[in-house]
């Protein structure tokens, strides 16, 4: 069934086709839209859910796991503010293994304070240990709920849905909802092996000797290694029943690109056009989507950087002393491999300023005027 | 009474622990009575038998054995409460001398 919907409702019907059983929220723009249409779902009987409503993102994510722990799939969404407050219950939920889903919104983090988007919010979780994806339609909002939700499960990390303030989270675009049949066949419910309940009572999260601890830790990474072979596999059983592949990457005319925009987000979207436009004029451009940045796809993004002449890296973010991190990512993929191509990295459209088919013109004149790559991060937009 | 002989749990590798952080087995190898200063004596003499101090304890390590309180100094850790809350003052304090 095709329905025009937004991308804050994109995230409560993944939650809904998803069957999650408790959902956990405090309002913030914009992502009350997303527990709104949740709850309303919840209150005609169309979702069997309990909506917990909380007073703070702290408690939010705190009731998730609680959820969780006691076997239920929990779902919450958040933007910004709310989500760095979450941060502590962040760590406890990967740090436990709970594998809850999230939706945030990207939106920029205050002062000043903002409602437009960039990825700093999501971008200052990076190290919690959940699984983030960056989305750049509504379809892949729905569809990505769905997946992270069998992954996390899968492999008991929780996973950050992620997309664009306005650019995405109030605007309408069609998309294909998948049938609940279908769903139910790809996402069975949520069997831990592990869970809480009065029959085997269990204390969860308690005090951990060193002679545990980093065993515990190395678990989780070995496990999230796991993870881009899952994401990959997932992804093309979910294109088998649904006729949409999800993968880490998605990559636009790379084969043979002399320059590779590598974008996030619905920047991605925006850089194809700019793609088209620049091969017109005989620029043989390409554009490289990183969808999944936790875990780093560092052998995809390999793959496709190897065959070109320069790669420039647009950021919607900035990590203030060091410069746009999924730059810093990129060169770390790259560092040590012989054949890969200089890398540019340029900063553009925070606090939600358009990034616009000219800024990639502008991006591209830079980084095709230039031999080498230089330390200096390159600002797009910004009036000096 | 709790059961004294659980062993501690040292797991050998990576493989053989749960992927969750939970509890396993019980912690009453832990003998936290090792950290007290003072330690509650009871005075039978005095004592009405009412059960405060069994209620009180946060430990919890007193018992009501044959209708008396009993101190489990495996696990006291001498915070006092029962002798602050002992309605007879029969819970005396006393100074472990090591």
């Amino acid at each position: 069934m095709r329905k025009v919907m937004m991308g804050n409702h994109a995230l409560s019907y993944g939650a809904m086709l998803s069957r999650a059983q408790v959902i956990s929220a405090y309002p913030i723009t914009p992502q009350t839209q997303v527990v709104e249409l949740l709850s309303e779902m919840c209150a005609d009987g169309t979702l069997d859910a309990e909506f917990i409503k909380v007073e703070s993102e702290h408690s939010a994510m705190a009731s998730c796991i609680g959820a969780s722990v006691a076997g239920a799939r929990a779902f919450t969404a958040t933007s910004s503010q709310g989500l760095a407050l979450m941060h502590e219950m962040l760590h406890w939920a990967a740090g436990g293994r709970h594998p809850i889903v999230m939706g945030n919104i990207n939106r920029s983090m205050a002062p000043g304070w903002s409602i437009w988007t960039d990825q700093n919010d999501s971008l200052s979780q990076r190290d919690t240990g959940w699984m983030q994806f960056y989305c750049s339609s509504n379809q892949e909002v729905v569809d990505t709920v769905i997946q992270g939700f069998k992954v996390a499960e899968a492999l008991m990390i929780p996973a950050m849905i992620i997309l664009d303030a306005f650019a995405l989270s109030h605007t309408y675009e069609v998309v294909d909802v998948p049938d609940q049949k279908l769903v139910d066949l790809y996402l069975p419910p949520f069997k831990p092996a592990i869970k809480l309940t009065p029959a085997d009572p269990r204390a969860f999260g308690g005090l951990t000797g060193s002679e545990h601890y980093m065993e515990l830790r190395y678990k989780l990474q070995k496990d999230m290694e796991k993870a881009p072979a899952l994401i990959e596999e997932t992804g093309r059983e979910y294109g088998k029943l649904f006729g949409r592949e999800l993968g880490l990457i998605d990559p636009y005319k790379c084969e043979d690109a002399e320059l590779i925009f590598v974008t996030s987000g619905t920047a991605g979207f925006t850089a194809r056009v700019a793609v088209d436009e620049l091969r017109a004029s005989g620029v043989k451009a390409g554009n490289l989507r990183i969808k999944v940045f936790r875990p780093f796809p560092f052998d995809r993004v390999r793959e496709i950087l190897a065959g070109a002449k320069k790669a420039a890296v647009v950021d919607r973010n900035c990590s203030y002393g060091a410069g746009g991190i999924f730059y810093q990512e990129v060169k770390s993929a790259v560092y040590g491999r012989p054949g890969m191509p200089p890398l540019f990295g340029y900063i553009a459209g925070l606090g939600g300023r358009d990034i616009m088919v000219d800024s990639f013109k502008e991006v591209a004149a830079d980084a095709l005027a230039k031999d080498r790559a230089e330390e200096e991060i390159v600002w797009i937009g910004v009036k000096k | 009474m709790r059961p004294k002989k659980a062993k501690k749990i040292v797991f050998k590798s990576a493989e053989e622990m749960p992927l969750m952080i939970c509890s396993v087995g019980h912690q009453t190898h832990n003998l936290t009575g090792a950290w007290r200063n003072i330690r509650p004596e009871v005075d039978r003499s005095k004592c009405i038998k009412c059960g405060i101090c069994w209620k009180f304890c946060p430990e919890p390590c007193i018992e009501i054995v044959d209708e008396w309180p009993v101190v489990d100094y495996d696990y006291c850790k001498g915070c006092g409460i029962c002798a602050e809350e002992c309605p007879q003052k029969c819970i005396v304090m006393v100074e472990e001398r090591k």
